[in-house]
């Protein structure tokens, strides 16, 4: 039986690289950057696999490596997010510029480039150690009312509620949030605007959204705000950086309905 | 077979499905039997739910709904990054929206079929039953289906089946299904109904007086081990793929749970039942750390092809059409580009023996959009596989609507898994195992988009019915860390955890993952002769030995460490992998994912062996040195015939 293994013969090897990698051994110690080099870099390598290279020298040489999230490893999951020479996900060396930090490869860096990399930073994201951080908001977020109530067993055929096309692709365009956090790591006042404006969009263009979608608003809007995300301001960056592409118009429809809610004398839970 | 690689113990079978009833009333007739928890004396009970995709998601939602006090572990940092969001195509339902024939009896049948007649005949019927309600489920949640212009939802086609029942959200159903489930379990911890452990990791059950009562688990963050306690314990903690290291699972994804309550005492079924997936972006090097499907969903409008000559090195779009060899197409002409995975794969691999396949190694086969860009125009395309399109594009820096795309087989999905009775429930009483951790729906073969199905099943509606028939006895006497079994328990995965950092060696756990996934790939992969597994079984209590003395951990145990993690599940696949074989050895025959070289029909497709091998195989785990003991369980098919599968 033929392996399933490449042969290294085909590769083109050979990028040398400098990393400058934030290393925080926990919560409530000081962190700094620390230089590394890595060599014989593959352009088809993954920026993850990258760092599984340095990684695997780090712990033959008995030092600890270095900590990150990840873990499908194909770009849905939401786990993986760094900051890439100071952008989300590497966000604008990737072309199209649309990426997760797991599907940005190495053919975007050139042999000798310096590359910087470093948490989330935000401080409703604590840094747990290294590149990893406590993204546990965006979960309170949902908690708060980013679900429609429907215990199991309740539900009518799927037929029964048609929904016209048009809202259901709108619908499906803001559900595609995988929560990785780049929106809030990209915008300049850590805002998790858009993760929220995702799910209140999400559910309050469909049929079955409508009996919560001003308790959902206000809750979801109420909760970020006291997990110390900071405000909107409309930039833009967290679209720009969104590997998923939200768009900006998801923002507005969140303003809108919480506009509605309030109006309509909706009060967030305390 | 020689004895010294297992011994036969006594036939095991299932006690719960009403065999006095028809198939159709089975499930029904169970759930009228099952006993009831009184809502009131629920608050009493407490479940713990490991892992968080599809299976467990749904469980644990469905469970705090119920008002059953409810502890939901998992891995990752949030549940929703359980790996079940990856899945692309669709799930099935028996809904004939289509009015194309369908029916619960017809996805019964296919899955048996498809299936390769070695799957439990009332769990299928089951899983097809409740399909149905999956699909209304997830709608009323704001699942975002595809739906057509008049607002109703969309199908597809999935392999094996000629129906179109596959409801789907573009290349992205996993990922909407479990925001689904996970929304509503976010919802119950809001209400307080369910406790969470996230970055916490499963590493071995307790049982007290013969009953599962709880686990012991580790902080990944603090580090720190320590135990927990319910009335049940509910694995739902995915397949084993990754023991192949190279598999389009999530880099965590691990056999732990399931191996540890193995050698608990529960029985493993079926395990060297894996499936391959025949269309993966092929391997690129060495350092590859995963592979990434191409959803079998391209396979509607996509074709399959290789060059007829060998080593036909032109541009594939300067290989004229009768230079093609469509071969899916040609040996398969009823079902086509669509026949089940383990077929398609096979004949990649053919392929690409014979000298035929594409790409810098040999190793791929071209799947073509060209004719159905002409058809349908690439404005369809897009909105159809524009998410996958672009992955492709990422991934391998190549277009695929300008040059057709090159794919291999890859590790996918295990239909092997702990063996449950109707019930769910494994031969520990009060260890239930859903979704793809347990072995009960797909037979020796899963079809396209049945796993999403057969998670939420579980997890929505079975599961939560057959629970209160073993709660209803609770509940039981209130045990804590003072007990022997939880005291021992405990200091074995301490233990373990110290062992693995004093070692000290100079090969790290990715190193030896490797070495076992190649292994593993090449002796006990898409085909396995008596030969491939027996160089297997003489390697692995090698690599195991060696495992134990030459490991390299750095670091400790008191913060998040992934290395001592990666070192635990990695000890955990060399134990099951050893399993793998011999269960592969064992299984003289060819079904479904698993082709023995010995057994094929002369046209080279899997030739089973009914006589002999019409069971399901159970493994219990004996201590170390001996060997592990078979339990049969005979399938019986009243409803489906045995026959020799034909997609021709």
């Amino acid at each position: 039986m033929r392996s399933s293994v490449g042969n290294p013969a085909d590769e083109k090897r050979g990028m040398n690289l400098t990393l400058r990698i934030w290393r925080q051994k926990g919560p409530s110690v000081k962190g700094r950057m620390v230089t590394y080099e890595v060599t014989d870099i593959s352009p088809d390598m993954s920026f993850l696999e990258m760092l599984d290279v340095l990684n695997e020298q780090l712990i033959l040489s008995g030092d600890e490596p270095v900590v990150f999230d990840h873990d499908c490893r194909e770009g849905i999951c939401g786990s993986c997010g760094l900051m890439i020479n100071g952008t989300a996900h590497g966000a604008g060396v990737a072309a199209p510029g649309r990426t997760t930090t797991c599907q940005l490869h190495m053919r975007k860096f050139k042999d000798g480039d310096t590359i910087d990399v470093e948490p989330w930073r935000a401080s409703a994201f604590p840094v747990i150690k290294d590149l990893a951080v406590n993204r546990g908001a965006l979960d309170r977020i949902i908690q708060a009312g980013g679900y429609v109530s429907v215990p199991t067993g309740t539900a009518p055929d799927a037929h029964a509620v048609p929904v016209p096309k048009k809202d259901a692709d709108a619908a499906f365009d803001a559900a595609t949030c995988i929560g990785c956090g780049a929106c809030v790591a990209a915008c300049p006042n850590a805002s998790s605007m858009l993760f929220t404006a995702a799910k209140v969009s999400h559910l309050g263009l469909l049929p079955q959204g409508q009996p919560e979608r001003n308790d959902r608003v206000v809750n979801m809007v109420a909760q970020q705000d006291r997990e110390g995300f900071g405000g909107c301001t409309n930039i833009g960056e967290c679209s720009a950086a969104c590997p998923k592409g939200i768009s900006m118009e998801n923002i507005s429809r969140l303003n809108h309905d919480l506009l509605g809610a309030l109006r309509a004398g909706a009060r967030p839970k305390s | 077979m020689p004895l010294d690689l297992f011994t036969v113990g006594d036939p095991i079978a299932d006690t719960k499905a009403p065999m006095d009833v028809p198939i159709g009333e089975r499930w029904s007739t169970r759930r009228f039997r099952a006993r009831l928890v009184n809502p009131a004396n629920r608050r009493k009970l407490t479940v713990i739910v490991v892992g968080t995709g599809l299976a467990g998601g749904s469980a644990a939602a469905t469970l705090g709904e119920a008002g059953y006090r409810v502890k939901s572990f998992w891995y990752q940092d949030s549940p929703r990054r359980a790996h079940s969001v990856a899945a692309q195509g669709g799930i099935n339902a028996a809904k004939n929206y289509r009015n194309d024939g369908d029916s619960v009896h017809r996805l019964f049948y296919d899955t048996v079929k498809g299936g390769d007649f070695r799957s439990r005949e009332n769990n299928v019927h089951r899983l097809a039953e409740v399909s149905n309600s999956i699909i209304d489920q997830c709608a009323a949640q704001g699942v975002p289906f595809a739906r057509e212009y008049g607002g109703l939802l969309d199908n597809r086609s999935f392999g094996g089946a000629q129906v179109s029942r596959t409801f789907y959200a573009r290349g992205q159903t996993g990922q909407q299904l479990l925001y689904g489930a996970y929304q509503a379990l976010e919802r119950q911890m809001a209400a307080g109904n369910v406790e969470q452990y996230a970055r916490t990791e499963m590493l071995d059950l307790i049982i007290v007086d013969g009953r599962a009562r709880g686990i012991v688990a580790r902080d990944l963050v603090t580090g720190e081990v320590s135990t927990h306690f319910a009335d049940a314990v509910v694995l739902a903690t995915g397949g084993y793929g990754n023991v192949f290291y190279l598999s389009t699972n999530a880099k965590g994804s691990n056999a732990t749970a399931i191996w540890r309550a193995h050698k608990r005492g529960a029985y493993m079924a079926n395990p060297c039942y894996t499936q391959i997936h025949p269309t993966c972006i092929p391997v690129k090097g060495d350092y590859q750390s995963k592979l990434t499907l191409m959803s079998e969903s391209l396979r509607n409008d996509g074709r399959v092809w290789v060059p007829k000559e060998r080593g036909d090195a032109r541009d594939p779009r300067e290989i004229p059409e009768g230079d093609r060899d469509y071969y899916l197409e040609r040996i398969y002409p009823a079902f086509g580009n669509l026949v089940p995975r383990d077929i398609a794969s096979r004949q990649a691999k053919n392929v690409c023996d014979e000298g035929r396949g594409v790409g810098p190694n040999g190793l791929g086969v071209y799947l073509d959009f060209s004719d159905a860009m002409e058809r349908l125009g690439r404005p369809a395309i897009e909105a159809k596989y524009g998410n996958l399109f672009d992955m492709y594009a990422q991934i391998t820096g190549e277009d695929p609507y300008e040059t057709p795309m090159r794919i291999y087989p890859a590790v996918h999905y295990t239909m092997g898994g702990l063996w449950v009775d109707y019930d769910l429930q494994s031969t520990i009483p009060g260890m239930f195992v859903i979704g793809e951790a347990n072995f009960s729906d797909h037979g020796a073969n899963r079809l396209g988009a049945s796993a999403l199905m057969q998670g939420l099943a579980d997890g929505y509606f079975v599961l939560p019915n057959t629970i209160n028939d073993y709660l209803a006895d609770g509940p039981f006497e209130k045990v804590d860390d003072s007990h022997p079994a939880a005291a021992e328990a405990l200091a074995g995965v301490q233990d373990q955890v110290q062992r693995l950092l004093n070692i000290n060696g100079t090969r790290t756990p990715a190193s030896f993952h490797r070495e076992l996934g190649r292994l593993m790939w090449d002796l006990c992969g898409m085909e396995r002769s008596e030969e491939s597994l027996r160089k297997a079984l003489d390697r692995i209590p090698e690599i195991r030995q060696e495992f134990w003395t030459n490991l390299k951990v750095s670091g400790d145990w008191t913060s998040i460490n992934p290395t001592l993690e990666h070192a635990g599940r990695v000890a955990d696949f060399i134990e099951l992998a050893e399993l793998m074989c011999v269960d592969a050895l064992h299984r003289n025959e060819s079904c479904g994912g698993h082709f023995r070289a010995e057994s094929q029909t002369p046209e080279g497709e899997a030739l089973r062996d009914d006589e002999n091998y019409a069971y399901v195989a159970a493994w219990e785990w004996t201590p170390e040195g001996a060997p592990p003991v078979l339990h049969r369980e005979a399938l019986e098919y009243e409803y489906v015939h045995l026959a020799q599968r034909s997609y021709k």
